[in-house]
């Protein structure tokens, strides 16, 4: 079902970029729910932004992969769509964002509490190759079609 | 929230992933039977629509003669593709089993009707179109052989 004309992507990148994410993501816990903590996550934030409107390869993790780290790879054949990583970055964004915007209300907590939960996300991504938004794609959509007859 | 009990949420956070993430890896392709009960049950109401059985009509391909794999998939599902090609190369390796891949988002007749929960998913189809078992997550030849050795006995 790939979609015909669009290009595969590496599939190595978008893992590598959850790695960078996940470190990240301990920085911001290791800082604890004060200001520095909360803009390092809305760095990242920003960066899963990036990912939704651009693709994961257009992520400034995607450009660190290409110039940096495939160079010294052997060349992969594998190539995969690069829609699923576009979603899990929109899940990304969604779980980062709240802390932000809840921290940025006034309740300080939500920046560990997202913190930790994208940490657990892209630690799954980077170390598995698991994908926790394609996994939960279709809960959702199930949700969103309840009481729709088809 | 002091520094050690910042380094422990880390620590947790990455507990988690090693827990979560074996427990996935081992579930990922396995082959479930459908209970016995339910197998005969389905067999023994060949007219009437019979809720765990399936037909050529339904999924858009001749049944295989051994077995057929109805893959449920979504667009936004890598382990798909590769399941996909997998299951693909094994129906044209073999002539008494049939593959076809089927997009939830047009089919939440069959999620619905077969309790799907994630893809991508395969129902395992015996030559009349009775549902005798699935895997989830994906799927390698490995798992996909044992699905038709387990499935038949």
């Amino acid at each position: 079902m790939n979609a015909p004309g669009t290009r595969g992507i590496d599939p190595r990148g978008p893992r590598f970029g959850a790695g960078v994410t996940a470190l990240l993501l301990v920085v911001v816990l290791l800082l604890g729910p004060g200001t520095p903590g909360l803009a390092v996550l809305t760095v990242i934030a920003a960066s899963f932004a990036l990912g939704v409107a651009r693709g994961v390869q257009g992520t400034w993790q995607g450009l660190l992969y290409r110039s940096l780290v495939a160079p010294r790879l052997a060349p992969t054949t594998e190539r995969e769509d690069p829609r699923p990583p576009r979603f899990a970055q929109l899940v990304g964004l969604v779980v980062t964002g709240t802390g932000v915007l809840v921290a940025a209300l006034g309740v300080s907590a939500a920046v560990p509490v997202a913190a930790a939960l994208a940490l657990v996300a892209a630690g799954l991504n980077a170390v598995f190759g698991l994908c926790l938004g394609c996994e939960l794609y279709l809960l959702g959509l199930r949700l969103r079609t309840r009481g729709v007859t088809t | 929230m002091s520094p050690g009990v910042r380094a422990l949420v880390v620590l947790a956070a990455l507990a988690a992933v090693v827990v979560i993430g074996l427990a996935w890896r081992a579930r990922n392709g396995r082959y479930t039977p459908v209970a016995a009960g339910v197998r005969a049950r389905a067999a023994a109401t060949p007219d009437e629509a019979p809720h765990d059985r399936l037909t050529a009509d339904e999924i858009g391909v001749p049944l295989g003669t051994r077995r057929t794999f109805v893959q449920l998939s979504s667009a936004v599902c890598t382990p798909c593709r590769r399941t996909a090609a997998v299951l693909s190369a094994l129906a044209d390796d073999r002539h008494d089993v049939s593959h076809v891949e089927l997009d939830v988002v047009d089919r939440l007749d069959l999620v619905r009707r077969f309790d799907v929960m994630r893809t991508p998913t395969v129902l395992v189809l015996d030559p009349r179109g009775v549902v005798v078992g699935r895997m989830s997550g994906v799927v390698d030849r490995a798992h996909a052989l044992a699905a038709l050795d387990a499935s038949v006995r």
